[in-house]
């Protein structure tokens, strides 16, 4: 409960608010998205540092031990004699090789240690070092979410994972909102011909089955492409198919925006037409655009998911959160064993943490809900 | 009505030809063809290979020419065979049609069924416990991804054995099924894909139908409803669901057209023989009549969806006049 302000007091503060400050303001009373946004910084910051907090590079595979079952709930705190000892756990020995079945190796023990060595990774892109946050002695492995097929760090390989999956919503959002704010502002403020063209473009796209228009697209370049060649290919694509719905209500915007005085004013000091709609005009869009954009996130994070899970996407060895799945095809391994669907939750919690956070941005950026 | 009709079909016609032609500009820009994977058998020559091509008229690298050929031919109503399965494409996706229709009638079924009655209990009971559930559980609902749940559910078949893991209907006895067993198989194994694709669809109707009706509650013929001291059922079910419910028509129809086109993921996942899986594993062998064939069919089905709706939604709002 607040307290009533005194009717004496100064004029409310609230004049002096930047809409921006009262957005903020009113964004930070809502606990479920000011939640989402905590999730959503701590899993970019998670992809930032992948390499350093992943205790193993993502090609690292163990090749004679596939499918080791998780270990995050069997790291001892505890000794032989019961007395509380750094984290540790135990060597692994193969007991059926066949059926992938391993027990723990209880005569010896490796402790978990922080900033040990491993893998060679550049931190941050720029400063080569091999040291981890944790990591364990050789021979033994941590495999925290299990390992895959191929003997490789599930846990490993999903903050790795992230890099890509997550980074394809972001720079997707950006070059689709570019487009969609540009083509929408000209074909609203210019009007006309330019206007007519430009919306049945946006009609065709909108009316195509989207996701088979991406699958042929991903198609028509083959697949002799290097990693970093599909990773800009399918950002390329969902954005290519992304921007239409944005334009069409950027346009409807720019249509009452243009009667506004200000818009009659620059053009009366006689500014270019291209000048008046990327100054004057795109800018009072913003506070909606941000609000879509944040809400059409997921699309691009399921797209790729969809693509790399259908096998046109991210190529093994490189992680992605789509590919890593893939696995999960095979219903034995999913059965048998389910860790392979880890990388699932990470996808639901991303999804749903931008979901809930644009929800919460909306909310704030409505006026109607002013408090 | 009749010419609202016949110019939204009309209108059909140049959407079909600017999809079917882009389609088939990709299709030519994309490297390798379907023959591609034979030349790696050191039994077929080159020299058979480029009669196979020029035979299917895949051999020209010139757009045009290539959907010249195929223009002629489905103009004809001929949409040409299937290069991997031999057979015309019509018939393979008449086949599937039946399936995808099955699952998305399920899908819909499920969804709406939930949806409504769901949406107009947490309107009503507003910023209760329920509503805060149901809300959060719709925002589950949305962002779970469909192959994540689709693979969830795969799982939980093949675990309790419950369900069948994949596939429309059992391999083995569906011929000496009588009729009805057929039904209720086929119904067993719809149980889940269906659920899959209902629930990310209920989510979002779901928190439409509360904003709908929480609107249409504030209104005034609902406060003149109450004013003359109608029951609150009748209130709810005779003035507000009727008005409320107007704006989630036009969503219903895209919906069912999102349902026969947007289902791929879970009919991949899930075995099920319907249009996405056909289109995809066409698509990824460059099956490239079969590819064409589908994408029209798509196409039209989602124009159709939208144009159903627009009907329906004439037929029950006596405010729309269909000009």
């Amino acid at each position: 409960m607040s307290i009533e302000p005194e009717p004496s007091a100064a004029p409310a503060p609230r004049a002096s608010r930047t809409p921006w400050q009262t957005l903020w303001l009113k964004l930070r009373k809502n606990r479920a998205a000011m939640l989402a946004l905590y999730v959503l910084v701590a899993l970019y910051m998670v992809a930032v540092f992948a390499d350093f907090l992943a205790p193993y590079h993502y090609e690292t595979l163990d090749q004679d031990r596939p499918f080791q079952a998780p270990m995050l709930l069997r790291i001892h705190i505890r000794d032989a004699s019961g007395s509380l000892t750094r984290p540790f756990i135990y060597g692994t020995r193969v007991a059926n090789p066949s059926l992938k079945l391993y027990e723990d190796d209880t005569s010896e023990t490796f402790p978990i240690r922080l900033f040990g060595r491993g893998d060679r990774h550049d931190l941050l892109w720029l400063v080569p070092t091999d040291r981890h946050l944790f990591t364990v002695d050789a021979p033994a492995r941590l495999y925290l979410f299990g390992s895959d097929q191929f003997g490789r760090d599930i846990f490993s390989r999903i903050l790795y994972g992230s890099r890509v999956s997550l980074s394809v919503g972001l720079i997707g959002i950006a070059i689709s909102t570019l487009i969609g704010m540009l083509v929408g502002g000209v074909a609203g403020y210019y009007g006309g011909a330019i206007d007519f063209l430009l919306m049945r473009v946006v009609e065709l796209i909108l009316a195509l089955p989207s996701l088979y228009l991406i699958l042929v697209l991903r198609q028509s370049f083959g697949s002799d492409l290097t990693s970093i060649q599909i990773y800009l290919l399918i950002v390329l694509i969902l954005s290519f198919i992304g921007w239409a719905s944005e334009a069409r209500v950027i346009r409807g915007m720019v249509l009452s925006l243009k009667e506004q005085e200000y818009v009659v004013a620059a053009e009366a000091l006689g500014f270019s037409r291209m000048w008046i709609v990327v100054k004057h005009i795109l800018p009072n869009t913003l506070s909606f655009v941000i609000v879509t954009a944040t809400l059409s996130v997921p699309f691009y994070i399921l797209g790729e998911v969809a693509l790399s899970y259908l096998g046109v996407g991210i190529q093994e060895p490189e992680a992605s959160w789509g590919n890593m799945l893939r696995a999960a095809q095979n219903v034995s391994y999913l059965t048998e064993y389910t860790w392979v669907i880890t990388p699932g939750f990470f996808i639901f919690a991303a999804v749903m943490a931008w979901n809930v956070f644009g929800d919460g941005l909306r909310d704030a950026a409505d006026p109607r809900t002013e408090r | 009505m009749k010419t609202f009709l016949l110019r939204r079909l009309l209108a059909l016609l140049p959407l079909l030809l600017a999809v079917t032609f882009i389609t088939q500009t990709l299709l030519v820009l994309a490297p390798g063809d379907y023959f591609s994977k034979l030349a790696e058998n050191p039994s077929i020559t080159a020299a058979r290979l480029e009669m196979l091509r020029a035979q299917y008229h895949i051999d020209s690298e010139n757009v045009f020419v290539r959907y010249g050929y195929w223009l002629k031919g489905a103009v004809q109503g001929d949409f040409g065979y299937s290069f991997k399965f031999q057979a015309p494409v019509w018939s393979l996706i008449a086949d599937r049609i039946v399936n995808t229709l099955i699952l998305a009638i399920g899908a819909l079924i499920i969804s709406w069924g939930l949806a409504i009655p769901l949406g107009v209990i947490s309107a009503v009971k507003k910023d209760t416990v329920f509503d805060r559930l149901a809300g959060g559980l719709s925002f589950v609902g949305l962002s779970i991804p469909s192959v994540f749940f689709s693979l969830l559910m795969v799982f939980f078949a093949q675990k309790s054995g419950l369900f069948p893991v994949g596939g429309i209907h059992n391999q083995v006895y569906w011929q000496y099924f009588t009729p009805w067993q057929k039904v209720v198989d086929t119904l067993w194994h719809l149980v889940l894909p269906a659920t899959v694709l209902g629930t990310i669809g209920m989510a979002q109707y779901m928190r439409q139908m509360r904003g709908e009706m929480i609107e249409t509650l504030s209104q005034d013929y609902i406060r003149t409803a109450r004013a003359k001291g109608l029951s609150e059922r009748k209130v709810l079910f005779g003035h507000a669901l009727g008005n409320a419910i107007n704006p989630l028509i036009t969503l219903f129809g895209f919906s069912f057209a999102y349902l026969l086109s947007g289902a791929f993921i879970t009919e991949y996942v899930f075995s099920w023989p319907g249009m996405g899986r056909l289109t995809v594993e066409a698509l990824l062998d460059k099956d490239e009549p079969l590819v064409m064939a589908s994408i029209v069919m798509l196409t039209a089905m989602l124009v159709v969806g939208s144009l159903l709706a627009d009907l329906l939604l004439a037929y029950l709002d006596p405010r729309i006049r269909l000009e």
